[in-house]
């Protein structure tokens, strides 16, 4: 009948059986072999991991106290699958909270039951004692709720929020950047405690334990072979001296601006205050904070010192002189006349103070004269040695980012800004190729316009000045025992200026701060002793007053503390970063302030630019 | 003398499966108890070898005591005497998890519908093998149909819907008797229809339906060019097709009627968790659930005999029974599933080619039966631990705990081999 012969029916209901069996061991190899999904729900469901929670490292200072503690608190944690029905109220009475609050959770992990599993969710933290004796008494009438204890943060000194940081549970956005963090755990966020996270953090142990399907624990799984130990988080050393700190927090309160100070000889920061700042009481519960931190128009929160970038101001003039003595388009005995300013075109004028012409270099600079670094910086670009003027210029740009600006430092203290340090692309662009000339950049001369930095790369420039040339990258976390710091921070690196050049800079330095009634800028920092060579700078601001800037190292020779600070809208740097920052090194050098600077002192103190 | 004659006729293949299987399942069923700390299951390891010691016993007494034409003959009184048990038991049986199908005399209770599986497979192997009988007429079919829907309809009125389902694989032996090949397609396509119906747009299950009405009618007007009556026959063909296309349409707007009215609703719930229309692991889909993360769980080549966590430490219910192959899955991976699975392929293709070999129709009947039933319950029970069936509560031959089902296919496959043995005799 058919062209093709019958095939009979007996085979074809085997190749029917054949191809049910087929299907069968292909779901089977997907479930098993190809997917993953239920091989983690099952250790999900029988194995009880139980966290063994580690206490985070200690921070300590450079003189081995304690900037940051652990203290215990109580964290309420449930575990929705267990819970049966229990007094709302009641359990609010006891905690002391919102009955709301209770209902709500509960509706959460109900509408989350899935993922939630057998698991257990945090269910209300910090938990006072009281509350927490409280409910361990009744804890039995609430199944599936238990209390645990954790260790939050506590500062025993006021070493400012902003260089400590905080440390917060981690949301789902820094758990999808950081893997190995789960729901629960903490972290450092800002400041030491994010820069150091890795090594503060410690690693979590668990012990696994086998559970039945009731969620009851049967045993400890294959007598804990496979247990995870915990190992406690590493205590850090700051290079941060805890009394200078704090010293330096309270000369700088009620202002608003930076100060930083580096040990020149290692590039340790001794300290970084960032004002206003947020109070280390603030710290160990940020999120109770937040809503005043926000509202505070100074942006508390923003760690000035490393985040936000400045016109350096006059402080720049050393760059510009040592470029110049480099470049040999300078010498020290250089005289320039300056009759209240330089004429940068026949109708324009960049105006000066009153002092006596005409002045060499040693003299501009303890009297920091915006004339004389014009004729500098002119004579730096125009220099006959370079093709075009654009070469000078790039020259001048690589001069300035020897001195660390322009770019990150590399510090260890997270969230540094490079600063900015035009490039001739910047000005092409601006006013087209060719198209602009020294008058164009000139307030370049004396750190204003387009130039930028951060006040930890002004303190690094005292740094630099005060080495003769070099500097170490400021850190902030010393080598100590288990916790490696990188090698970087042991290099020596130098400028392209050189070495024996900068005595020229430092004599005018010197004078400025201890050649009383001669012009100086700086005589408000003069300590009898203490040999402090310093450079102010008044950093106009678009925005308001001048900005007071002030940066010096002390003692002149063999340099122990080298600073910088930076007052937004104060006005004179000679008035106002002057004597913070000598205030600062005199405590630092001296151990107290001498008898007859009390009176600034006292009026540094008290002074507050902050409504 | 007639004692190694014997010996050399049984299909001792068969029996080595048969013992193969039964002593996986009491490693399994062990294993899935091992842990449990409730009586009812600490004794389970202990019982089911009693149950395997008497089954043996009646397996040999099947084999030796009996002479095999004495089936054929018990084969209409025992078939009626089962049908008035499984009607008796609607009435007097205990209520077992919202079943009645259990009948129990003092300490022995057991289900009518194990013993029916035997008798219905008799009963159609002794109808379809009279002389003379073919499925081309009405009184053939309405016996047939018959024969095989009366314990079903009593056993649905039971509740045990499972067993059920296993009275459908006889239209596998149907088939093989001659039935055309077009009513399992139409089965199938009716199975499709129902699910597709339930899932997708209305438009999808008609789309199917007319594209399987459109290759059947093409098919059939095929071969009809060879026709002697050619008109005639292609009307006859126009009309099955627009039958069974308002057949098909019926079933799918009778769908959702019968999925939403007349399904119980833990059956909807069982067949929605299958279909993805629901997710409910902790409810419905509780079962397949734990039963898919065990099996899942066991990977490659499982976690070792008694390792498992899921089975040992009872996530998943009935795990001694009807989810017992979630132990092979889990301890002993894909693997050990390959070669269980393995096990009952051979069987059933052991048991058809055996059954092809025999010279009675009544005997190869019987064969297909026993094959057809081992067949459904195999994909019906893995089915549903892996989450390709809904739950549906029906043991694996062999190797569930359990002593009725034990004996039951125990029975029915030494029936066959000892029918088989005879015919080679």
């Amino acid at each position: 009948m058919s062209r093709f012969p019958k095939i009979e029916r007996y085979k074809k209901l085997l190749v029917g059986l054949g191809i049910f069996v087929l299907i069968l061991l292909g779901k089977l190899f997907y479930i098993q072999i190809i997917d993953d999904k239920y091989k983690i729900s099952a250790s999900n469901n029988s194995m009880y991991y139980e966290t063994v929670n580690v206490p985070r490292g200690i921070i300590y200072d450079r003189n081995g106290k304690i900037l940051v503690e652990n203290r215990i608190s109580y964290e309420i944690l449930c575990t929705p699958r267990e819970t049966r029905e229990f007094d709302t109220l009641e359990l609010a009475n006891v905690l002391e909270i919102d009955p709301e609050y209770i209902r709500g959770k509960m509706q959460d992990y109900k509408l989350h039951r899935t993922r939630i599993g057998y698991q257990s969710v945090t269910f209300l933290r910090q938990v006072e004692v009281d509350n927490y004796m409280k409910f361990a008494e009744l804890e039995y009438r609430f199944p599936g709720f238990k209390a645990v204890v954790r260790t939050t943060r506590e500062y025993p000194f006021n070493a400012g929020g902003n260089l400590l940081g905080y440390v917060s549970e981690v949301d789902a956005d820094y758990i999808a950047k950081h893997p190995g963090y789960k729901p629960g755990d903490y972290a450092g966020k800002t400041g030491l405690e994010a820069a150091r996270e890795s090594d503060l953090r410690g690693i979590k142990g668990y012990k696994i334990y086998v559970r039945d399907s009731k969620g009851r624990i049967l045993n400890s799984f294959r007598d804990g072979e496979f247990d995870k130990d915990a190992v406690p988080g590493k205590n850090i050393t700051t290079t941060i001296d805890a009394d200078l700190q704090q010293y330096g927090q309270a000369l700088m309160q009620g202002k608003v601006g930076s100060l930083v100070a580096i040990e020149p000889s290692t590039g340790e920061i001794l300290t970084m205050v960032s004002s206003p700042g947020i109070d280390v009481e603030m710290l160990h519960d940020i999120g109770k904070y937040y809503p005043q931190i926000s509202a505070n128009k100074h942006r508390p929160m923003f760690n000035r010192t490393v985040m936000a970038s400045y016109p350096p101001g006059s402080v720049f003039k050393l760059v510009n002189g040592l470029i110049g003595l480099q470049e040999g388009v300078l010498e020290p005995w250089y005289t320039y006349p300056c009759y209240y300013g330089y004429n940068y075109s026949s109708s324009k004028k960049l105006g000066c103070h009153g002092h006596r012409s005409p002045i060499n270099f040693e003299e501009a600079v303890m009297m920091s004269c915006n004339a004389y670094f014009c004729y500098v910086l002119r004579n730096i670009l125009e220099n006959r040695k370079y093709p075009d003027f654009e070469k000078a210029f790039n020259r001048w740009r690589e001069y300035v980012m020897s001195f660390g600006f322009g770019q990150k430092l590399g510090s260890d203290f997270p969230g540094e800004l490079n600063g900015n340090v035009p490039s001739s692309n910047f000005y092409n662009k601006m006013y087209g190729k060719n198209r602009w000339r020294f008058p164009t950049i000139v307030s370049l001369s004396i750190g204003q316009g387009e130039i930028g930095a951060t006040p930890l790369q002004i303190a690094n420039l005292a740094a630099i000045v005060a080495n003769r040339g070099y500097y170490y990258i400021p850190h902030i976390v010393k080598a100590s025992e288990g916790v490696e710091i990188d090698s970087k921070y042991y290099e020596k690196n130098y400028t392209m200026v050189d070495t024996t050049l900068f005595p020229y800079a430092i004599s005018g330095m010197w004078r400025a701060v201890n050649d009383l009634g001669a012009g100086g800028t700086a005589n408000s920092a003069y300590v009898k002793g203490l040999d402090i060579c310093g450079k102010t700078g008044t950093a106009q601001n678009p925005h308001g007053k001048d900005n007071s800037v002030f940066l010096c190292f002390a003692p002149k020779d063999n340099p122990r503390i080298a600073v910088a600070a930076y007052v937004e809208n104060a006005g004179w740097g000679g008035t106002w970063a002057c004597p913070i920052a000598s205030l600062l090194v005199e405590k630092y050098l001296n151990g107290e302030i001498g008898e007859f600077r009390k009176d600034l002192e006292n009026r540094i103190l008290t002074t507050s630019f902050i409504q | 003398m007639e004692g190694a004659v014997i010996q050399r006729k049984i299909d001792w293949s068969l029996v080595i499966t048969w013992l193969l299987l039964i002593v996986l399942g009491w490693m399994n069923i062990y294993a899935s108890v091992h842990f449990a700390t409730s009586p009812d299951l600490v004794t389970r390891p202990g019982k089911q070898l009693v149950w395997i010691a008497t089954a043996m016993v009646l397996a040999a007494i099947i084999l030796f005591m009996f002479k095999p034409r004495l089936w054929e003959v018990v084969s209409l009184p025992g078939y009626i005497l089962v049908v008035i048990l499984l009607v008796a038991v609607i009435f007097l049986g205990s209520d077992i998890k919202g079943s009645r199908s259990w009948l129990t005399f003092g300490p022995i209770s057991f289900q009518p519908a194990e013993l029916s599986k035997i008798t219905t497979s008799l009963a159609l192997a002794s109808l379809l093998g009279k002389n003379g009988f073919k499925l081309d007429n009405f009184k053939s079919w309405f016996l047939t149909i018959l024969t095989i829907a009366v314990p079903a309809a009593a056993i649905l009125l039971e509740k045990e819907t499972g067993s059920m389902l296993v009275y459908s694989g006889f239209f596998f032996v149907l088939y093989r008797e001659g039935m055309s090949g077009w009513v399992l397609g139409f089965i199938f396509l009716s199975i499709l229809l129902f699910i597709f119906t339930l899932i997708g747009p209305v438009w999808v299950p008609f789309a199917i339906l007319t594209v399987a009405m459109a290759v059947f009618f093409l098919t059939k007007y095929r071969h009809s060019r060879r026709s002697y009556r050619r008109k005639h026959k292609i009307k006859q063909i126009a009309n099955a097709t627009v039958l069974a296309f308002l057949t098909g349409a019926v079933i799918i707007f009778m769908s959702d009627f019968a999925f939403n009215r007349i399904l119980k609703d833990h059956q909807r719930g069982r067949i929605e968790v299958l279909l993805g229309l629901k997710e409910d692991p902790s409810g419905v889909g509780y079962n397949v659930n734990q039963s898919m993360i065990a099996i899942g769980s066991g990977g490659f080549s499982g976690k070792g005999y008694l390792q498992g966590t899921q089975t040992t430490y009872g996530f998943v219910p009935e795990q001694s029974t009807d989810f017992i192959f979630c132990t092979v899955g889990e301890e002993w991976g894909f693997l050990g599933c390959l070669v269980v699975i393995a096990l009952y392929a051979f069987l059933i293709v052991r048991i058809v080619l055996d059954a092809e070999s025999c010279r009675e129709k009544f005997n190869r009947t019987y064969g297909y039966c026993v094959a057809a039933c081992f067949f459904m319950h195999l994909i019906i029970n893995v089915g549903m631990t892996v989450g390709l069936m809904p739950v549906i509560g029906i043991p694996l031959p062999f190797m569930s705990y359990g002593g009725s089902s034990l004996w039951g296919f125990t029975v029915m496959l030494f029936i066959f081999i000892a029918l088989h043995r005879h015919e080679n005799y």
